[in-house]
This record gives structure tokens, C-alpha cells and sequence, in this order.
């Protein structure tokens, strides 16, 4: 085998590495961080060119660079190029402006490129742990915010069990097939005659990605971690981690473990049952406007868990089209959290969001479009997001299930809408405090707002993208 | 002969980690720990893996160890031997755990002992331990051997970001 087809599918993060490590070089002699920001776009920009050439697959199938796997690429590109936007204000407020945080947020997107283009449960497992690792120094960011230094620290010694438990499934399943090569999997596994072992193996795999995901019971971190995270990396963990978990639950499940599917089918359907309906259920009593953001969050993995439920095509580009959808009203609605805080303000009780529509009535009406994006109203995206995932669970036979989906997003209009009933329909007590705009917080609001209608209105490019490239 | 050995440090290794987290003293468990990366080290040995035995020994026993010492050190022991050893769960963790156990002892028939690859045994004690680990690493295993070597990266900047001097107070 010659260099260039060894190295061509891992071109893109090979070019990302080598930026991000002279972006920590040129850190030291640029002091203002805006510029390290603009880099660290140019960066996602330059590797986004090497992209489409970079299909196939390198070191014995380890690696793959397929259409999957570059759909999920493109949807952490938007991820970062959004956080790194809503971020640079941000950090100066929070007097934490370094450009390391940068540099994390970069190398935790190589870690999750490499799960989505994992091709061997090893290669799978070090881009997981690469990505989380970046995670808990950016949720710990701002050092002296004792909140920050709690999530961090609760992060990190929950994802240190997760790390443990998924080494563990692993482990388990090479004992039992001889590979770790995901492709392999179907082969080698026999699944009827190792019935029990590779049911504790599956449930050990499930945990593991369950904590990356927040699947309920594996959420119990999430509200406190997204609560006491710096907003900006808040937005980026709601995503991109999720992201990267459900692209990699995609490849092992659908593609390796396809002899199990009668045994984590029904798992899989009880654990997305629950997490509809603690993430919506909970999300009712929440004040704070991040932790409410943080059950949604929850809420919307369970509606994503339905695109691996259905078990096939459709299902996964159901679930790929909703966690990109997923991307830009999640961090759109995000992005309004951090508009308003400020020197003297937080900006996160849901009390300050009164009387906030006479004061700023352009930037209630984004939040506005994103609660009903993330509700699922038409003609937002949030819409198209669902129809197709409940569609997909119609045309597998698991109607029950998309009328269960549907009862409980009926439930979370309650908690979006009462948000937008705070800033239209009540009068503030106290003065409206001023936004903290920015430049790159209203290119990011702009980008969110566009993708959001134009996806709702006119949503087949998309649509007929991810059919194609569907697992 | 070799069943003897094994059974030996099986059975010890279980003991100790059970003394590790039972210890009130946590010198005591960090000793403890001591021990069982050494008897960890002894099964490597037995399964041909000298490289990975020495490495358990100077990387656990050398530098974690220490490191968990420092950590103590930073404790207030006297307080921290009043604490409760385990939270209230702990029957439930036990259950769930024996549960674990007694499910993949009735799966053991379903493990497979061979290996995969051109390494067997013979080849492996021929061409000693490090030696194939090395040549398994540098090329097959290229890819992860790299991704670990970022993560490592990543373990450096993050302590430093996490660690240096406030920008502005």
C-alpha cells in the first residue's frame, strides 16, 4: 500500500491537527484572542476543503471516511464555527479569555471525528476519550467560578466511570468475536450461542454511550455540568459530544451488532421512552433557563434514539437530519441565553426574561423562533427534524412509539412556550437589562436563524443528502 | 504448576483490592494498591507479556502511585478516617455486581481463547514480548498509538489552562 491512499482518509484531521498545534505556537505572541478565534475557523474552513476528497477507508478498515461519516464531520464543523462565534464576547465578560480554549474546542472536534470515521471499537474509544477530555477542561474554563469548577469535576469523574464501563463492553465483545473491527462484528459474533455474555457486553456499550448522549438513567450529570459550564461550552457539549455519540451508537449498533438487534432493540426503545419523558417531564420545573435547556437537551436525545430504534436507512437519516437541525436551534436558542448576560447580569433565571419583548423586540422574536424550532412547530426545522424521525418509526411498524414521541413534545410546548409567555406577556418589575452584542454573537444568531426557516420551508436538498449518505 | 501460580495471584489479587477499598487509613489502601499492581505485574508475566509487566510497574507502581500519595498528602487524614467507606447504595451495588459475575461465569464457554493475527504464542516467546508489541504497534496499531499520543497532548494543555496564573483578577 502506497502513502498517498494510507494517508488520504485521514488527511482532513491530520491537516486540523497540524493547526490547532500551531495555533497553541502563534497563542504565545498574539495577545488579542479574536484573532485566535479567526484562526481557529480558518482552521475548520481549510479542513473543510480536504473533506470531500477524503473518502475511503485506511489501516485495514480501521478508519473510514464515508458519506456518514463526513455528514456527522460537517455537523461539527457548524457546531464549532457557531460556538467559536457566541464565544468571543462571552469569554471577556467571563474574564477567562484564553486562547487555549480555542485550541480545546478544536482538538475535541478531532476527537470527534475520529469517532465518526471509527471503523475498530479501539480507534472508536481513544476519539472518545480525546474528545471528553478536551470537554471537562472547557467545562471547568472559568477558573474562578466555583460552579465551573464543579461541573468539571463532576464531568470528569462520571466520564472516568463511562470510560471504564465502555473498555469493559469492549473488552467483552473481542473475548467473544476475536475483533474489534466494527465491520467484522456481524460475522464473528454468533450471537444465539453467547446469548448472555453479549447482553452484559451490550449493556456496558449502551451505559458508556448513554452518559455521552445523556440518555435517562445516564443523565443524572447533565443539568449540574450544563448549568455550571461556561454558556459557550455549554452550547458546544450539548451538540457536538452527542453528536459524535449517536454517530458512533449509529456504526456499532446498526453495523456491527445487527445480529443483537432483537436484544437492544427493546432496550434501546424502554431507555428512549424514559429519556422523552424525564427530559420533558423535568424540564416543566426548571427556573433557570440553562438547566431547562439542559433537560431539553436530554429530551432531544430521546427523540434522536428514535432514529436508531426504527432500524433502518430511514431511521438513521432521520436521526441525522434531526441532530443537524438539532445543531442550529440548540445553539441558536443558546446564543440568546449569552446575548444577555452581561458584566453585572446573568441572565439565566427565567424571571429576567420578562417585559424582555418591548426592549428587544428583533432578538425575542429569534428566541421566539427557536422555542417553536425546538418544540416542533412548522414551518420551522425543528418540524421537518420530527416528522421524518416519527415517519421512520411509522414505516418500521413502531407507530405506538411515534404517538408516545408525539404526546410527549406536546408536553414540552409547555416549557418552550413559557418562554416565549415570559418575554411577551409579562411586564418587568425591574428595567430590562441590555443585550451584549457582538459582531460574531450576530453572524452566529444570523446563520442559526437563516438555517432554521430555510430547512423548515424548503427542506429536500437536505432531506435527499442525508438519504444518500445514510448508513 | 503454572495453574498454582495463577491461582495464587488471582485469589490474592482479589483479597487485596477487597482490603484496598475496605482500608479506613487511606495510606493503608494506597499501600495496599502497592501490592496489587505488583501481583497485576505477575499475571502479565505468566501470560508472556514481560513488556506490559514492567510497564504496569514502573507506570503504577512508579508514577500513579506517587501521585496518589501526593494527593493524601493534601488530605486531612484524621477527619478522612471518620468518614463512611461506602455511601448507603453499596448493597445494591453489590447485587448488581455479583448479578454481573454470575452471568459471565455461565457465559465462560462462550470467550474465545485463540488469538487473532500472526502472534501466537511461539512466535511471541521466540521473538520475545516487546519485540512483537513494538512491531504490532508501529503498524497495525499505528492509528491509535497516534490518537493516544494526542490525548496525552490534550492531558498537558489542560492542566496547564486549568492551572496557571489568573489573566485578570
Amino acid at each position: 500500500m502506497d502513502w498517498a491512499s494510507l494517508i488520504r482518509p485521514l488527511l482532513p484531521e491530520i491537516i486540523m491537527i497540524t493547526l490547532a498545534l500551531l495555533i497553541i505556537i502563534l497563542e504565545l505572541f498574539i495577545h488579542r484572542k479574536e484573532t485566535i478565534a479567526m484562526f481557529s475557523i480558518a482552521t475548520i474552513a481549510i479542513t473543510a476543503y480536504f473533506i470531500p476528497d477524503s473518502m475511503g477507508e485506511t489501516f485495514g478498515g480501521m478508519f473510514i471516511s464515508d458519506g456518514y461519516s463526513i455528514f456527522f464531520k460537517y455537523i461539527f464543523f457548524i457546531n464549532l464555527i457557531l460556538t467559536v462565534l457566541v464565544s468571543i464576547k462571552y469569554l471577556k465578560i467571563e474574564r477567562s479569555e484564553f486562547g487555549e480554549y480555542y485550541v480545546l474546542i478544536l482538538f475535541s472536534t478531532v476527537g470527534m471525528m475520529i469517532m465518526a470515521s471509527a471503523g475498530d471499537l479501539i480507534v472508536l474509544y481513544l476519539g472518545l476519550e480525546l474528545m471528553a477530555l478536551s470537554t471537562y477542561v472547557l467545562a471547568g474554563f472559568i477558573r474562578h467560578s466555583t460552579r465551573s469548577n464543579e461541573a468539571a469535576l463532576k464531568y470528569f469523574l462520571l466520564g472516568a466511570f463511562s470510560s471504564a464501563i465502555i473498555l469493559f463492553g469492549i473488552s467483552l465483545i473481542y473475548a467473544l468475536s476475536g475483533t474489534t473491527l466494527i465491520y467484522e462484528l456481524p460475522e464473528k459474533i454468533e450471537a444465539s450461542a453467547n446469548a448472555t455474555p453479549l447482553l452484559i457486553a451490550l449493556i456496558f456499550l449502551i451505559a458508556a454511550f448513554g452518559f455521552k448522549v445523556a440518555l435517562v438513567p445516564f443523565h443524572v450529570w447533565t443539568p449540574d455540568v450544563y448549568e455550571g459550564a461556561p454558556t459557550s461550552v455549554t452550547a458546544f457539549m450539548s451538540v457536538g459530544p452527542k453528536a459524535a455519540g449517536f454517530a458512533a451508537l449509529g456504526r456499532v449498533f446498526i453495523v456491527g451488532l445487527t445480529p443483537t438487534v432483537i436484544q437492544w432493540q427493546w432496550i434501546f426503545i424502554v431507555l428512549s421512552i424514559a429519556t422523552m419523558a424525564v427530559g420533558n417531564i423535568v424540564a416543566i420545573q426548571q427556573r433557570n433557563i440553562k438547566r431547562m435547556l439542559a433537560y431539553s437537551s436530554i429530551a432531544h436525545a430521546g427523540y434522536a434514539m428514535l432514529g436508531i430504534v426504527a432500524y433502518s436507512p430511514e431511521g438513521v437519516s432521520a436521526m441525522m437530519n434531526y441532530l443537524l437541525i438539532y445543531t442550529f436551534m440548540n445553539i441558536g436558542a443558546f446564543a440568546v441565553v449569552i446575548m444577555l448576560r452581561s458584566e453585572e447580569f446573568a441572565g439565566e433565571d427565567l424571571d429576567e426574561y420578562k417585559g424582555f419583548a418591548k426592549k428587544h423586540p428583533f432578538v425575542a422574536a429569534v428566541m421566539l423562533l427557536f422555542m417553536f424550532s425546538l418544540t416542533g412547530i412548522p414551518p420551522t426545522a425543528g418540524f421537518i427534524g420530527k416528522f421524518y424521525l416519527f415517519k421512520a418509526l411509522v414505516e418500521n411498524n413502531l407507530t405506538w412509539l411515534a404517538v408516545v414521541a408525539v404526546i410527549f413534545s406536546v408536553i414540552s410546548a409547555y416549557f418552550y412556550l413559557r418562554v416565549v409567555m415570559y418575554m411577551y406577556m409579562y411586564e418587568s418589575e425591574k428595567e430590562v437589562p441590555s443585550l451584549s452584542l457582538s459582531p460574531a454573537l450576530g453572524l452566529a444568531l444570523f446563520i442559526t436563524v437563516v438555517y432554521v426557516i430555510v430547512i423548515g420551508v424548503y427542506p429536500s436538498p437536505l432531506l435527499n443528502f442525508v438519504r444518500v449518505v445514510s448508513l | 504448576m503454572v495453574e498454582i501460580i495463577f491461582g495464587y495471584f488471582a485469589i490474592t489479587i482479589l483479597i487485596i483490592s477487597l482490603l484496598v477499598v475496605t482500608s479506613r487509613n487511606p495510606v493503608h489502601s494506597v499501600l495496599w494498591m502497592l501490592l496489587l499492581f505488583f501481583h497485576v505485574a505477575g499475571i502479565y508475566l505468566l501470560l508472556n507479556a514481560e513488556f506490559l509487566a514492567a510497564t504496569q510497574i514502573i507506570v503504577y507502581a512508579g508514577a500513579i502511585l506517587v501521585l496518589f500519595l501526593f494527593t493524601i498528602m493534601l488530605l486531612d487524614l484524621r477527619e478522612e478516617m471518620q468518614i463512611q467507606r461506602f455511601t448507603r447504595g453499596w448493597p445494591a451495588g453489590l447485587l448488581i455486581s455479583t448479578g454481573v459475575l454470575i452471568v459471565l461465569i455461565t457465559g465462560l464457554k462462550g470467550f474465545k481463547t485463540t488469538f487473532v493475527g500472526q502472534w501466537d504464542i511461539k512466535e511471541i516467546e521466540e521473538a520475545t514480548h516487546t519485540k512483537a508489541l513494538g512491531k504490532v504497534l508501529f503498524t497495525e496499531y499505528l492509528l491509535p498509538f497516534e490518537i493516544a499520543s494526542l490525548v496525552l497532548l490534550i492531558a498537558i494543555l489542560g492542566a496547564v489552562v486549568l492551572a496557571k496564573k489568573k489573566l485578570k483578577t
